[in-house]
């Protein structure tokens, strides 16, 4: 148990420091790949939604495909078609190689996964807002962009949370697959720790404990918007 | 899945909703792309490749269906005791359904191989055992951690389908003196599982996409083998791209049989 | 591989100024995995050890400012040809199956493939030694495929670990017979306090083809300045003594032949 407490401490030789540097590298790409999600969530709703036959099949074939293919290798696909890309681009710009940091191109393969699981659930929470209300607000002539901004983002917020909530816990825990492609987080520092001290069971078990702190303190979080999200609508209502 | 369309109830509506103009455009065009794909990309490495692959395949179900049968099996009683057990059963069960799904089935992976591995040579009676011609091979590992993930993500959803059983139903069994494992066997149970039924498809599926995970610990499955093409030969999309497709022939053949199942369940 | 050169190709055809200046940094790729004493992690996330320092000392020799980069072991030549590195200097073996891929420069270390098996298992470092036994070895390793080669059909099973502290970690657990892997990194894991439980019983039966010609530093293909400089600083620290002052620190004897 001593041991144990010595190899986490936070000043070297321990090695807890490494472990908070991973969470916080892990909640970086995490939150950078669930805001890149909900950006693309929110077009790809409206586009199943409200766009042409063909950018609709076009989604439908997109989050299909994601919720289908394992994401570590999703993960692996998009990291390299990613990296070709930029410096493909960078090249006929005439610049050599870019650096692709692992915490940017971590927040573009998760945030493509997110994405196809934010385009579900933002479609299913805009169908869920009862139509009056965007159809009243239409009958007084307000303008496309004021009606999204004023009644249907608000309105949808309450029913989104739920989902959204737990697409943020799987953007968490998805973070740790990109051990497996040798970016650093927290996974992967653990990994390294155990590894240089042969202390696997004390670091994964630490690593464990970081991680369900993540949950628990993001379910307060996520409670605590919830109840503002809904703040104003009849209680009688309930959860959907 | 949510991909799942009610209105394709049939192949033949399926190819039906596929005859539209602008469908068979899109169509057109993934046939050329895997035209392009099947001719211009190097696919050499297939048949030197393919009975491992086949192996692979093999495992990646085998995990799969073992690992779902157990998770279930668990996944009942951890449901159970949330919705109407006494604290002392609730607490534990909830406890364990939270940190199994608070924390990275790949650090719970890795916490089951290497960490109790790094702990067997402390014990040194655990070589002498039994068991040990078990835990010298990685498959228990995985198919444990596989077990027990399910177990808490479907006791979750078991929960809250033994919750939403009508009291009503319960209350009339009771009144007929039904005994309370028959009540259990015959209206509890299936009801539950009638309502877990539409998320099971899903969760399967999810449970298909985490397969792969167990490869770090040694385990040839699908993804292991396409790994394996990458590192000998160095070729990088060929392998993934299949791999990819492979998953989602699964992924479809799965969704398709729960389709099958629900429509010939007993409607409510 | 093809997808990857045609995208080159069509981008190259767009570009302009096709004449790309080159990266001012080269950057050295190291596997992201501790493989002591080759190349570890201190706890502050600095890398040190043989190879580490000699790459420092190959750059500092042609004055190239060079910037170690871990990457992941598994993709380390495609991060090369994917020009996240430039340079690859992860104790890689020379083999024709990789320089198929990738270029070569000349070897700046060399040392035998060995088998490591628990105190006094009996286990000879041959293919009769080894039938029934679990072997396990690091993937993309030419003692994967050495193994693979040599062992297969005799061996009760040949398991394959992403890194290779995985498979020493088996070793000690007991879930592995036997490890094959260099020799240096063993000698150095038998001297640890859990390779205590562990020996090496013996070299394997050289296979040239497999086992290659030695470490040396990957480039990609037709980046031939940067092969050339990076020959000219291995030559540079062979002839002025800083490759024996390094080896010195962490070996007890040479890990260098012709």
């Amino acid at each position: 148990m001593e041991q144990a407490l010595e190899l986490l401490s936070l000043s070297p030789p321990g090695w807890g420091a490494n472990l908070l540097r991973g969470l916080v590298a892990s909640i970086q790409i995490a939150l950078g790949a669930f805001g890149f999600g909900l950006i693309i969530g929110f077009f790809g709703a409206m586009g199943k939604l409200y766009g042409s036959p063909w950018v609709r099949d076009l989604l439908e074939v997109y989050t299909t495909v994601v919720r289908a293919v394992p994401e570590l290798v999703l993960i692996l696909i998009l990291y390299y078609v990613g990296t070709d890309i930029i410096n493909n681009i960078a090249g006929a710009m005439g610049r050599g190689p870019v650096e692709i940091s692992g915490i940017a191109a971590g927040i573009w393969v998760l945030g493509i996964v997110q994405g196809a699981y934010s385009t579900e659930i933002l479609r299913g929470a805009i169908k869920a807002v009862p139509p009056g209300q965007i159809e009243a607000a239409r009958a007084f002539g307000m303008p496309r962009g004021l009606l999204a901004r004023r009644v249907t983002i608000p309105a949808m917020t309450a029913f989104a949370i739920p989902g959204l909530a737990n697409l943020w816990l799987i953007a968490t825990k998805d973070t740790a697959l990109l051990a497996v492609v040798g970016f650093s987080e927290l996974t992967l520092e653990t990994r390294q720790a155990a590894q240089s001290t042969r202390a696997y069971f004390t670091f994964f078990l630490a690593a464990g404990f970081l991680y369900l702190m993540v949950t628990l303190l993001s379910g307060v979080v996520f409670g605590r918007i919830e109840k503002w999200a809904r703040r104003g609508q009849p209680s009688h209502r309930g959860t959907p | 899945m949510g991909a799942a369309r009610p209105t394709i109830a049939s192949g033949y509506a399926m190819i039906r909703a596929m005859m539209i103009p602008r469908r068979l455009i899109m169509l057109g065009l993934f046939a050329a792309f895997v035209i392009w794909c099947a001719a211009t990309l190097d696919w050499s490495w297939i048949p030197a490749y393919a009975p491992l692959a086949l192996s692979g395949l093999w495992v990646t179900i085998w995990l799969l269906v073992v690992s779902l049968v157990l998770g279930f099996a668990l996944a009942v009683p951890l449901g159970l005791a949330q919705a109407i057990g006494p604290w002392y059963l609730a607490a534990p069960a909830r406890a364990f359904c939270t940190v199994i799904r608070g924390t990275p089935l790949l650090l719970q992976i890795w916490l089951l191989y290497f960490g109790l591995g790094s702990l067997f040579p402390q014990f040194p009676w655990i070589r002498e055992s039994e068991l040990w011609p078990y835990l010298r091979q990685a498959w228990p590992y995985a198919i444990l951690s596989l077990t027990l993930s399910y177990a808490g993500y479907e006791g979750e959803v078991m929960r809250g389908a033994f919750a939403s059983v009508q009291k009503g139903q319960i209350e009339a069994a009771r009144a007929f003196g039904m005994p309370r494992f028959t009540m259990f066997r015959r209206i509890w149970l299936p009801q539950a599982i009638r309502q877990a039924l539409p998320t099971l498809g899903g969760e399967t599926i999810l449970q298909l996409k985490a397969t792969p995970l167990v490869a770090t610990i040694t385990i040839v499955e699908l993804y292991a083998v396409a790994a394996r093409v990458r590192q000998d030969t160095f070729i990088i999309y060929e392998p993934l791209l299949l791999l990819a497709l492979g998953y989602m022939l699964i992924a479809g053949v799965i969704t398709l049989g729960f389709r099958w199942i629900e429509r010939r369940g007993p409607r409510m | 591989m093809k997808l990857r050169t045609m995208l080159t190709a069509a981008t190259a055809a767009l570009a302009l100024a096709a004449g790309a200046a080159a990266a001012e940094t080269v950057k050295i790729g190291i596997a992201a995995e501790p493989y002591p004493p080759f190349a570890a992690p201190d706890s502050a996330g600095n890398w040190s050890g043989w190879e580490v320092e000699i790459a420092k000392a190959i750059c500092e020799a042609q004055d190239m400012t060079c910037e170690i980069t871990p990457t992941g072991w598994d993709g380390i030549i495609p991060s090369l040809m994917g020009e996240q590195i430039d340079v690859i200097m992860a104790s890689m073996s020379i083999t024709e199956e990789r320089a198929k891929k990738i270029d070569f420069t000349d070897h700046y270390y060399k040392t035998p493939a060995v088998i490591v098996t628990s105190n006094g298992s009996g286990i000879e470092p041959t293919p009769e030694g080894l039938s029934g036994k679990i072997i396990g070895v690091q993937a993309s390793t030419t003692h994967q495929t050495y193994a693979q080669k040599h062992f297969e059909d005799v061996a009760a099973e040949i398991r394959i670990y992403q890194t290779q502290d995985e498979a020493n970690q088996d070793l000690y657990s007991g879930r592995v017979d036997a490890v094959q892997a260099d020799s240096i990194a063993m000698a150095d894991f038998v001297a640890s306090d859990i390779g205590a439980c562990c020996e090496i019983v013996g070299a394997v039966a050289d296979d040239v083809a497999i086992l290659g010609q030695g470490i040396g530093a990957g480039v990609r293909k037709g980046d031939d300045a940067l092969r050339e400089q990076l020959n000219a600083g291995i030559a540079a620290i062979l002839e002025n003594g800083t490759h024996d002052e390094i080896t010195q620190k962490y070996f007890a004897t040479t890990i260098y032949s012709k």
